[in-house]
């Protein structure tokens, strides 16, 4: 038991902080308290990461195979935990001004975060669903966080009720893995699986994956995305398109490898689709968004569908090309969301594209850290986006997907267009009335340095490429 | 005899009108919640026959939790329509078009 514990501990730092915190600033400043209480939760959040990123080693499961850490949890668990630490610390001085700064927002980040490393390290059917829930429940609260705004409202219900929707599919799936398995345990679902499967275990695993590609945001289960993006604060939209993204592709490549390692030609072929359709419709939907959190939306379908390319190649190389991919996308989209952050006029943030013409005129700084960051998101060879892509059409090359590595090729010189249009609304596009940049050093700092790390990156990936192969293999075998 | 293929049935219908409830609803925001209930209900009871059916008590816990999960699901899923409420005036389905997409 003490052993068990003491493999879930920062799970329980997390969880026991929340709660304190909550109990704390319930009875003292409530929101007078929400800006100290933000830095102290990003600080918790990366000392975690920390500390479990140094002091993991080897593979330990707990609670009789219900709770794994190995190197593929600690990967995701570091990538998801800096990315919540990152995006709280960036949105902070925007929802400070605009007084949605509640003192439960960094709590429901902390909790979401305990959801998310539940979920990357589920050994079992409950333990997958606890933490879905955990997470999902926080972030239907957080995306509804700007009560007294109709959309922000919209956003939350829409979230709440496709992700619902996800989650009861998701779960007559594990009921059904249940029934034909006769356990929950993954290691009791791999060894049922082996061979030839039931049907009934088949039908429990598509009713999974498509529970999981709701939370990935994989098409055709993409509804949700642009209006819950557009919706939430810009802070929010920030979070969503980074750590629960980290943790959901992380719970699919758990589920299909763990629970359904040995019958990987049956979930193959449902990846590879899903991936064909994220690519092209993040590709073609995006070229005619106005808004650009509508389209970091398109843009983050598309993205998911490289990295679900990489996890249907189905052996261990394209599960690190999935990884890199992430961490690679969730580097850019930091960044990014850095940039739109800034946008504003007259104090109030302002999203839409064309305010951005001839931005680089009065912040050419700025405008070249995004045109970076663009190219990056773009796939443009020089840039550390180009290898994230590189990785996972490798991988499904080898994996003996070439066809979908080509259609992955063609969505993305696709994709590059609406990228490039806001690099041409930029540089060349006509005079209007100009867009004012919010001073905060923070976001600057953030954007420069992602925009940074996508030129530096390409020396060696600061061994992340060695990271998530040894995380890889602990995961496939 | 019913036998667990009757209660599997019976929880697939259940699923599936739970399903086209969310999809066809065009009138109340509540009845989206209803129809989401009645989803997870119907996997509990798959899994409580499954259970009976294999002899192993994990299905019954896991109805357990689903229970919990889905009790909270509901208060939050309640909450947020207050909100909406509030600033709308309407639950109505088709009133939630702010954003097209």
């Amino acid at each position: 038991m003490q052993a068990d514990l003491n493999i879930i501990l920062p799970e329980i730092v997390i969880s026991v902080y929340a709660i304190a915190a909550l109990l704390f600033t319930a009875y003292t400043g409530k929101d007078r308290m929400a800006g100290m209480l933000l830095w102290l939760t990003a600080g918790l959040l990366g000392a975690m990461a920390i500390w479990i990123g140094v002091t993991g080693d080897g593979s330990r499961t707990a609670f009789g195979g219900m709770f794994n850490d190995d190197g593929f949890a600690r990967f995701a668990k570091v990538t998801i935990l800096l990315s919540a630490a990152a995006v709280m610390v960036l949105g902070q001085e925007y929802m400070m001004r605009r007084k949605i700064l509640r003192f439960e927002y960094p709590i429901l980040i902390a909790l979401s975060a305990v959801g998310m490393m539940l979920m990357v390290s589920a050994g079992d059917l409950m333990a997958l669903y606890m933490g879905l829930e955990l997470q999902s429940l926080a972030l239907y609260v957080v995306a509804s966080l700007r009560r007294d705004s109709a959309k922000s409202t919209e956003a939350g219900l829409k979230y709440f009720v496709l992700g619902a929707l996800s989650s009861g599919l998701l779960l007559y799936g594990a009921s059904l893995t249940y029934g034909y398995a006769g356990t929950t345990l993954f290691s009791g679902i791999i060894e049922a699986a082996e061979g030839q499967a039931p049907v009934g275990l088949l039908f429990g695993l598509v009713f999974v994956i498509a529970g999981l590609a709701f939370k990935v945001s994989a098409v055709p289960f993409h509804m949700w995305t642009p209006d819950v993006y557009e919706g939430s604060p810009t802070p929010i939209t920030a979070f969503f398109a980074t750590a629960p993204k980290v943790a959901a592709m992380g719970l699919f490549a758990r589920v299909v490898h763990d629970a359904f390692g040995g019958v990987v030609g049956d979930w193959q072929q449902v990846l590879a689709l899903l991936s064909l359709l994220s690519m092209f419709l993040g590709a073609v939907a995006a070229i005619g968004q106005t808004d650009i959190k509508r389209l970091m939306a398109y843009s983050s379908i598309a993205h998911m569908g490289y990295a679900l390319m990489g996890l249907a190649a189905g052996d261990a190389f394209g599960v690190q090309a999935m990884l890199i991919y992430m961490a690679i996308y969730v580097t850019m989209n930091i960044g990014t969301f850095a940039f739109i952050l800034s946008m504003e006029r007259d104090g109030q943030p302002i999203t839409e594209i064309a305010s951005l013409n001839m931005y680089s005129r009065a912040h050419p700084a700025r405008a070249l850290a995004m045109l970076i960051l663009l190219f990056s998101l773009a796939g443009v060879p020089p840039l550390l986006g180009f290898f994230g892509k590189l990785y996972v059409l490798r991988a499904a090359y080898e994996g003996g997907l070439a066809w979908l590595a080509v259609a992955g090729v063609i969505a993305s010189v696709i994709g590059a267009f609406y990228y490039l249009r806001i690099v041409y609304y930029m540089y060349f596009g006509e005079e209007r009335e100009p867009l004012e940049t919010s001073r905060s050093p923070v976001q600057w700092s953030f954007l420069m340095v992602s925009a940074a790390l996508m030129l530096l990156g390409i020396i060696n990936m600061f061994g992340v490429e060695g990271m998530a192969q040894a995380a890889a293999a602990t995961l496939v075998n | 005899m019913i036998g667990l293929e009757h209660y599997l049935t019976v929880a697939a219908a259940l699923f599936v009108i739970g399903i086209f409830g969310l999809f066809l609803n065009r009138k109340n925001v509540i009845i989206l919640l209803m129809s989401i209930e009645l989803m997870l209900l119907s996997v509990n009871i798959n899994l409580v026959a499954f259970s009976a059916h294999l002899g192993d008590l994990v299905g019954q816990i896991f109805t357990l939790f689903v229970l919990t999960v889905a009790a909270a699901e509901a208060a939050i899923g309640l909450a947020i329509l207050v909100c909406f409420f509030r600033n709308r005036g309407t639950i109505a389905v088709e009133d939630v078009n702010v954003m097209k997409g």
